[in-house]
């Protein structure tokens, strides 16, 4: 009979992604609701050391996948492992992480379990041992309450959503042998910058420009960003105007975004913009038109040029971080 | 080279989305379809690979209600040279599970040595359908891709990834999804929308591609909608009063650290 919880945790380069602790910390809640053990696994090369974090996120075991052929994701290899760990264990719940690896690879390996799989969630239920998820629709005009028939149940999580709860449990590794099975496919080259800078996903603050940036220099932008610490990203029109590249892009046709602040500027509030940042914690809007839509989204408003109000506003969270 | 798109019609994204009274589905009436926009990305890149390659096919597959032709007219507008829809009452809230298995079945018909698809729906948001579908055709995925090139059997395939792109190689058949950036859609013309009329287009039942209606459907889904709920209003913002931008900029400060407790 099925059992327990079973959650994939990314890493990459030897670090687990911050979405990772908020899918195990999930995984720990539902297992305990359930009543059955939750089991950590760790993919990827030269991962045992980093590994046994997962108990300290309330992992009763650990499996870990350590092998040279693990060291860069593909779907192939990733789906044969992964296929094989889930019917070894036969777990009630399988959880990732909807990172672009997750999507990916939760979604391929539903389909070779033929399983339910909920992608990109931003909560989840027990109703008996039935998994119902929360998720986002329409780039997040509409929430629809999704329910999982037969097992295993699987639930890929939007990052940032999820709150991260330590909790020591045992934590007993175990080094699996895998199997990568047939590839057919292989990493040629990485473009990959530096690890320091964050992802819109993940990020806890983000700062927007739109159109009315009104070219491509969005260095007070830039600029807010760094001083708090988040990411920068953009409306379509300025994405399309090629003032930023495409990978900035909040909304439905780009990034859905949940950090703890967002602060849009010159941004009109397009509905297809609104539907990928209203679930922001904390949304500040910055645009001289007072009857810009974006207000009727804001926590605080602030009528004025940005490129006034942007220098004034990054001076005083100056001051207040000295 | 024969390339298949799997083609979505999708709400409009400036479409205002209403829930219908059965709280599962939303409000067709009033909603202006058009092609998901990603997927317009795959049928453009197809176009491209199709000139790039000479000789070749771009079949468009949608599993869709009879207005779907619609999309795919317009495909075949921008130069695609054949559509297959899959109708049938019985696909009715059928989970993207069973789409793919639907889409799978159709392919058997077609022959295919790539297929392009977009990243995602921008309805549903499931991410789903296009592996789900390489894995019931048993053929190598990449997913959000912005850049390709087709060498030797092989396509290179530079996906997105948090903080940049990766390039993988697969073996062809595959099957990839496109991501905003890979290309700028073309208008369909004139002629090509003249020429679009007399392109073939297909519409299949479900036994017409071998799928017992039992195997699709509410009964046999995996995931089933209970219930659409729009999210909370966002309580009414405050604007921020002031003589001076530099009033309003410590009052925002002041805001953030003291009531949001963000900062």
């Amino acid at each position: 009979m099925p059992q327990g919880v079973l959650v994939i945790a990314e890493q990459g380069e030897g670090k687990f992604r911050k979405n990772a602790y908020e899918v195990i910390s999930e995984g720990r809640r539902l297992a305990d609701a359930i009543g059955e053990p939750l089991t950590g696994v760790v993919l990827g090369s030269e991962v045992e050391q980093i590994a046994g974090e997962l108990a300290e996120y309330g992992a009763d075991k650990i499996l870990v996948g350590d092998d040279p052929a693990l060291a860069d994701y593909t779907t192939d290899v990733y789906t044969n492992v992964s296929f094989d760990i889930v019917k070894n264990n036969d777990p009630k719940i399988v959880l990732l992480g909807a990172s672009a690896q997750g999507k990916d690879l939760s979604a391929r390996l539903a389909a070779r379990l033929n399983a339910g799989l909920v992608m990109d969630c931003t909560s989840l239920k027990l109703e008996d041992q039935t998994l119902i998820a929360i998720r986002p629709v329409f780039g997040g005009k509409v929430l629809a309450e999704v329910a999982i028939e037969d097992t295993p149940q699987i639930a890929a999580i939007r990052p940032n959503v999820m709150e991260i709860v330590k909790n020591q449990k045992a934590g007993d590794l175990e080094k699996i042998s895998i199997n990568t099975g047939a590839t057919k496919t292989k990493v040629v080259e990485k473009k990959v910058e530096a690890s320091t800078k964050v992802d819109l996903t993940e990020a806890d603050f983000i700062v927007s420009g739109g159109r009315g940036m009104g070219g491509s220099d969005f260095s007070v932008v830039e600029e807010l960003a760094h001083v708090l610490g988040g990411a920068v990203g953009a409306s379509r029109s300025a994405v399309d105007e090629g003032w930023r590249p495409h990978s900035d892009q909040v909304g439905q046709t780009g990034k859905v975004v949940t950090p703890n602040l967002y602060i849009a500027c010159g941004i009109s509030g397009a509905i297809q913009h609104l539907a990928g940042m209203a679930s922001s914690k904390y949304i500040v809007a910055i645009n001289k038109d007072p009857e810009a839509p974006i207000f009727k989204k804001a926590d605080f408003g602030i009528v004025e040029d940005l490129f006034k109000a942007v220098p004034s506003i990054i001076a005083e969270i100056k001051k207040l971080k000295e | 080279m024969e390339i298949v798109v799997l083609l979505k019609q999708v709400p409009d994204t400036e479409a205002t989305i209403q829930i219908g009274d059965d709280k599962t589905t939303i409000k067709t009436e009033d909603i202006k379809w058009v092609i998901n926009p990603y997927d317009e990305y795959a049928v453009e890149e197809a176009l491209r690979i199709k000139e790039a390659q000479g000789e070749s096919k771009v079949t468009i597959l949608t599993a869709g209600k009879q207005r779907a032709i619609e999309a795919i007219r317009t495909a075949l507008a921008m130069g695609a040279d054949e559509g297959v829809l899959i109708d049938d009452p019985a696909i009715e809230k059928t989970d993207s599970l069973g789409i793919a298995k639907i889409l799978a079945a159709a392919l058997k018909e077609i022959p295919c040595d790539l297929i392009i698809a977009g990243q995602r729906a921008v309805d549903d948001d499931c991410y789903m359908v296009p592996a789900a579908v390489a894995e019931f055709v048993g053929i190598p995925q990449v997913s959000m891709v912005v850049k390709q090139e087709i060498n030797n059997g092989k396509i290179s395939c530079e996906r997105t990834v948090e903080g940049g792109t990766v390039v993988i190689e697969a073996e062809l058949p595959a099957l990839f999804t496109t991501q905003k950036g890979i290309n700028e859609p073309r208008y369909a013309s004139l002629p090509g929308i003249m020429k679009a009329k007399k392109k073939p287009l297909e519409t299949k039942s479900l036994a017409d591609i071998g799928i017992d209606s039992n195997e699709v459907g509410k009964a046999a889904a995996k995931c089933v909608v209970r219930n659409l709920s729009f999210p909370p209003e966002r309580a009414p913002g405050k604007i921020i009063e002031g003589e001076t931008v530099e009033e309003k900029a410590v009052e925002l400060a002041r805001l953030l650290r003291e009531e949001a407790k963000v900062i």
